[in-house]
């Protein structure tokens, strides 16, 4: 087994040249999350993505860790750092966060089922839909307790097949 | 957040002068169009064509300013780009507003 990241890679992304495996740490706050949104967007240029699977990366990432900046660090804690481990794979690309922050109730992620959609406009949901959409456009999502940590693995089903 | 406010054809018009609706600026928005809407009775057109991300917590604010609204006003967006487009479908929140995809379009489907 080859370390991730010293695999073979294709013509278009050779060792020398890939971002991955890549890291981003940053400290708890919504405007940290917007600029780690923005760097991960920069590590995956090299792969050319289309501006659609871009923006559902995105996507999915902005909900994972802002539910970690409300909710795990809903007590804030200075000097704990956030972090994303992002890696591009046969089968897509995966990302690992990893925070010290508070476990999700339970010891699990929410079940994310759809918002019921009221009649009622005074009734609508305001909240509630970030996990409905991780599990909807994300695969393999795994989280664990582990220790102080809270570590949330999932995989994108995108730019596949990009090994020869 | 930077809005740009106007009257036209009996609506509030409201162009979002920014790119992203996210947790970020989620509460500054819902202040913004608060402070738009506190001078007047019209329906709002929330033209958002300049928008390329959205996330729940920015869906969550458009919500709750369309509650707001409720039950005298309501609130029209138009222009939606493709990603959030995609986010109110997915969500089924596209079925709760009226949804052109124009300004133009939302200024004359009101009277149509």
């Amino acid at each position: 087994m080859h370390k991730q990241g010293t695999m073979t890679r294709s013509t278009a992304l050779s060792p020398e040249t890939s971002p991955f495996p890549f890291d981003i740490r940053f400290n708890s706050s919504k405007a940290a999350v917007r600029q780690a949104l923005a760097e991960v967007r920069q590590e995956l240029a090299p792969l050319g993505l289309d501006i659609e699977e871009l923006q559902i990366v995105e996507l999915v990432l902005a909900e994972a860790l802002n539910n970690i900046v409300e909710h795990a660090y809903a007590q804030p804690v200075p000097d704990d750092m956030i972090t994303i481990c992002g890696d591009h794979r046969a089968n897509g690309l995966h990302f690992r966060i990893v925070d010290r922050g508070g476990a999700m109730p339970d010891g699990k992620p929410p079940l994310g089922n759809t918002q019921p959609i009221s009649a009622e406009i005074e009734d609508l949901p305001e909240g509630g839909f970030g996990w409905f959409l991780i599990r909807d456009l994300a695969k393999d999502v795994c989280y664990r307790r582990i220790g102080t940590e809270n570590r949330l693995d999932l995989r994108l089903a995108i730019a596949l097949d990009w090994r020869e | 957040m930077e809005v740009s406010v106007k009257t036209e054809a009996d609506f509030c018009v409201v162009a979002l002068r920014e790119q992203r609706i996210d947790a970020a600026v989620a509460l500054d928005f819902k202040d913004t169009m608060r402070q738009a809407a506190q001078d007047g009775d019209q329906n709002i057109i929330l033209d958002l064509s300049e928008v390329t991300f959205i996330d729940s917590s920015g869906l969550g604010a458009i919500v709750a300013t369309m509650k707001f609204l409720a039950p005298d006003r309501s609130l029209i967006l138009a222009g939606m780009t493709a990603p959030v487009d995609r986010v109110f479908k997915l969500t089924r929140m596209d079925s709760v507003f009226a949804i052109f995809p124009t300004l133009g379009a939302a200024l004359s489907g009101q009277h149509a």
